[in-house]
């Protein structure tokens, strides 16, 4: 397959400002005042959450912000400025800007067993449990973000560099498999000026700039899984051979390597999880909203294992029937596991376009208010530029289904594109489209499911 | 087996299915529905609103109806707001609030809580069917063609 890239460091001031600490350092401040401001007022502003910044800029701004533009085009370039693990980091490096202060900490290996993503699966699903609350109360939230800092702090201090961030971080774990997806890439420029480079600069770093903190090689990189687009390769590469690239989007897809079954997992649970939040936060059921929201109580335990058992057994599960089956028609002698694994790979844009879908009616609808707040983070009644009586008012509604639709239907065809180009990796053009129909039988289906949740 | 594959090869070439697609799409997402033959009725609903739910939750209209909602509620002060045609009603504890209105536009639109009413408020809602949803069976039409579509067109 064929990819269409253009190098943006070619563009001389693009790349100075890449290159430049200053512009990212000064970014991570912002993001962290911003991050203090939000706990601040989640822990001491008004408890209702339609009238906190926490709630609002959390989950409505920036959680949109995420899934619409951050992610589907700029991958983990959120990674790159995310406030939370900014403390650690400085305290491990020993300074704020520049390479070569004395870091704090006792920079161990992170164990072998957990070098996956099945924390953040893990993680995630916990997330998922208590959603109802976190998505509601400023305090919960505040201490859902206090916790992950002091984790990310924790971790930075014992572990070396960005452990928290590449095997621990549920957000980090969102971000990294549909980063796959996004039209921007670091990548070597030539990797025979690698081959020949023996001192690794990248690797371990030196005074331009620090070793992969996400504990990447550039060379070995094929995809933007574990690429945090922090630049710290372009600063410290002496050969110039570092380039990042806009490219075509999901061309990770066609990469190999990193096809596992932890990612295929942590696929399923994001698959799964924007059902159950579709349904809990978009449906006209209230009892299932009272018992996701009830903590503790039967109704909750029931919705948690309905939850978990979705997410974590019944998709994966038909999946891997209709895997089985697709074998079974097309006779192919390559294993299950391996099919099942690589297929599970060709519906990562299906899973984003899904919770893009959700994200839209949810976000417009709530949008406005992050006027109010922007002037009255805590919700104490100022009015500092006459926005706090702005009245909701939900935005786009009239057009918000037929987007959900389009969206849905080319998350449905961007994935049938990648169902039958894998199954084709392994197998002759028809026999491909043999195994290929009982898997796109069950993305037509789950389409269908999402398309009833969103706009029946 | 290279015979036998060949034999399996589609008769028709990708561009031609290409076209066929994107053509009946188009015809699924634009062709002229049905029009309602029941003449425009009165319809009167009572809807009660507790947390965070409403009672029925899913109300069903025809087109050009003049639907008329009783709104009451058990606990606390409830809103209710309908997506696209803006219409707004709360009601207090013990109260009824009436909206009447005529179901002028066809499809289907949410019915959201606007009285903060506690802490799952924001999630509280409803749904308004004007006739039948055809937004949805047209997606699915859609989604049958993408579906194959993107399996025969796209194999490399």
């Amino acid at each position: 397959m064929t990819t269409m890239n253009f190098e943006l460091t070619r563009v001389h001031w693009l790349k100075w400002l890449l290159v430049s600490r200053w512009p990212l350092f000064l970014l991570r401040v912002v993001m962290l005042a911003g991050f203090v401001l939000t706990i601040v007022a989640g822990l001491v502003g008004s408890p209702v959450g339609s009238h906190n910044f926490a709630i609002i800029f959390v989950w409505i701004a920036w959680w949109t912000f995420l899934k619409l533009i951050a992610i589907p085009f700029g991958g983990r370039a959120w990674c790159a400025v995310c406030p939370i693990p900014v403390t650690g980091e400085w305290l491990q490096q020993g300074g704020l800007v520049e390479p070569g202060g004395q870091g704090l900490g006792w920079g161990r290996p992170w164990p072998k067993r957990l070098r996956n993503i099945w924390l953040p699966t893990g993680a995630f699903a916990i997330i998922g449990l208590f959603s109802s609350v976190t998505l509601t109360l400023p305090r919960v939230t505040s201490g859902v973000l206090l916790g992950l800092i002091a984790l990310a702090v924790v971790l930075s201090l014992v572990f070396e560099r960005r452990a928290f961030c590449r095997y621990v971080c549920p957000i980090g774990g969102f971000i990294g498999l549909y980063s796959r997806l996004a039209p921007i890439e670091v990548r070597v420029r030539d990797r025979a000026i690698c081959a020949t480079h023996k001192e690794r600069t990248c690797v371990i770093g030196n005074g331009q700039g620090y070793g992969c903190p996400w504990q990447a090689t550039p060379l070995a990189l094929t995809q933007n899984t574990h690429c945090g687009l922090c630049m710290e390769c372009l600063r410290s590469c002496p050969r110039d051979n570092i380039a990042v690239n806009v490219r075509s989007f999901g061309a990770d897809l066609s990469q190999r390597a990193g096809r596992t079954l932890d990612q295929a997992y942590f696929g399923f649970m994001m698959l799964g999880s924007v059902v159950i939040y579709s349904a809990v936060m978009l449906g006209a059921w209230g009892n299932l909203k009272t018992a996701a929201y009830n903590v503790g109580t039967p109704a909750w335990f029931i919705y948690s294992t309905v939850l978990l058992a979705f997410t974590l057994g019944v998709l994966p599960g038909l999946f891997l029937l209709a895997v089985w089956a697709g074998r079974a028609l097309a006779r192919s002698k390559v294993s299950l596991k391996k099919t099942f694994i690589a297929q599970s790979h060709a519906i990562i844009p299906l899973g984003l376009m899904a919770w893009v879908a959700f994200t839209i009616s949810f976000a417009f609808a709530k949008f406005s208010y992050v006027w109010p707040v922007l002037f009255d983070p805590f919700g104490w009644g100022w009015n500092l530029f006459g926005t706090a009586h702005l009245a909701w008012t939900p935005y786009l509604s009239s057009a918000t289904p037929l987007l959900q639709v389009l969206v849905l239907l080319g998350g449905l065809v961007w994935t049938s594109i990648w169902v039958r180009r894998i199954a084709h990796e392994e197998l002759p053009e028809n026999l491909a489209a043999r195994q290929s129909l009982p898997i796109m039988l069950f993305c037509f289906v789950y389409t269908i499911g999402m398309l009833w949740l969103l706009v029946g | 087996m290279k015979s036998q594959i060949s034999s399996l090869k589609p008769p028709i070439s990708r561009g031609l299915v290409t076209t066929l697609a994107i053509g009946l799409a188009l015809v699924i997402l634009f062709a002229p529905v049905p029009l309602t033959l029941a003449a425009p009725q009165e319809r009167h609903f009572r809807i009660e609103a507790s947390r965070y739910q409403y009672t029925p939750s899913v109300i069903n209209v025809n087109p050009g109806d003049r639907v008329t909602i009783d709104l009451t509620t058990t606990d606390v002060v409830h809103g209710l707001y309908v997506d696209d045609y803006a219409l707004n009603i709360t009601a207090d504890p013990g109260q009824t609030t009436r909206l009447t209105f005529v179901a002028d536009k066809p499809g289907t639109f949410t019915l959201r809580c606007t009285a903060p009413c506690g802490p799952v408020h924001p999630f509280m809602v409803g749904k308004l069917n004007v006739g039948p949803n055809w937004l949805l069976w047209r997606a699915i039409g859609i989604a049958s063609i993408a579906a194959l579509a993107g399996l025969w067109v796209f194999k490399r």
